[in-house]
């Protein structure tokens, strides 16, 4: 799936990054200067998936495409919000590289742990390598006590009746070979997280190879718990349906 | 094989287990019946300390708020040289 290039032992590989955004006028423009700055010898092109946003994110990202190229920022808008799985595949039509990043606009997943995330490919030949929030290097910044407390439970209980062999389910900071992406999200049916738990899932039944590497994650959405009852019962249901499905 | 069919398997083993145990009289009959409630409570009991121990060891990253401001900073001020209104935050 990777075209060889003439270099002896020295393939290089390109790497797609999609970007769903909704109102991220400022962020997207920092995550690109970030991503330019952290993979500066590496074949890469950003597809930013815009739903429609009212905040002017599409005039910045034109405005981006002239200052990197047209070649390097893709925009593939649609008309409105239509679901993050959604947004991945739409992106998916239009990546033309042999690894696909999926990462979140609102730069909670900071660009610095792609070089990161491509050496433990390159490394462990995994189809996988996904980011993970809990482990000893990696770590959350903004999050309160009961947030970390309904964290760490959901994980519990997820890593019980589940068995996924990775420690952060719900993250969605995550590197997939080309042809693995297209044919883990083809089978996966949920919305929200329980999608990214869904993706993980399918793909650790399927017996594809995946891997971590620590990243840390600055929550920027502070204040109010982005966690009410309703989306505890979500995630209950998620869980159930991916125990009985998978 | 899906994974509820391993959990369930894993389930009619233990249970097989224990309906041998009362069968063989190795341990008590008293004893034997009140054992699926131990595990019960011992799993239980397992779970919650899994929570507490990862809750006091939950990893924080205090300083990466404040990598994260530079980082802000720099690509704004870069953004302004070059010409491109980013607006604000």
């Amino acid at each position: 799936m990777a075209d060889e290039k003439e270099n002896i032992g020295e393939k290089k590989y390109k790497y797609s990054i999609i970007i769903p955004t909704f109102n991220e006028r400022l962020n997207i423009a920092i995550i690109v200067y970030l991503i330019f700055k952290h993979l500066r010898d590496v074949d890469f092109e950003i597809i930013v998936v815009d739903d429609g946003s009212p905040d002017g994110t599409q005039d910045i990202v034109k405005q981006l495409q002239q200052l990197y190229g047209e070649d390097r920022i893709l925009l593939r808008a649609r008309a409105k919000k239509l679901g993050l799985g959604t947004a991945y595949i739409h992106g998916l039509k239009y990546a033309t590289g042999d690894f696909v990043v999926i990462m979140d606009a609102d730069l909670s997943h900071h660009p610095k742990y792609l070089p990161s995330f491509i050496k433990k490919q390159l490394e462990t030949n995994a189809s996988i390598v996904t980011g993970t929030r809990y482990v000893k290097d990696g770590g959350v910044h903004g999050w309160n006590l009961m947030r970390k407390l309904t964290s760490r439970g959901a994980n519990v209980l997820a890593q019980t009746l589940l068995w996924p062999g990775v420690s952060d389910l719900t993250g969605s900071f995550r590197l997939y070979k080309k042809c693995v992406l297209e044919d883990v999200i083809s089978s996966c049916v949920s919305k929200g997280y329980v999608f990214q738990m869904e993706m993980i899932v399918r793909a650790s039944r399927k017996g594809y190879q995946i891997e971590e590497v620590p990243i840390t994650f600055v929550d920027r959405v502070f204040g109010t718990s982005k966690l009410g009852g309703s989306e505890i019962v979500e995630y209950l249901k998620g869980l159930v349906y991916l125990l009985l499905t998978t | 094989m899906k994974h509820i069919v391993k959990i369930l398997s894993l389930l009619v083993a233990i249970s097989a287990f224990w309906i041998g145990l009362l069968q063989a009289t190795i341990i008590p009959r008293s004893h034997t019946w009140l054992l699926p409630i131990y595990f019960v409570v011992s799993f239980g009991c397992y779970g919650l300390l899994m929570v507490g121990v990862g809750l006091m060891q939950f990893p924080t990253c205090p300083q990466e708020a404040v990598l994260l401001q530079k980082d802000i900073t720099e690509a704004k001020e870069f953004f302004k040289h070059k010409g491109v209104d980013v607006g604000s935050d």
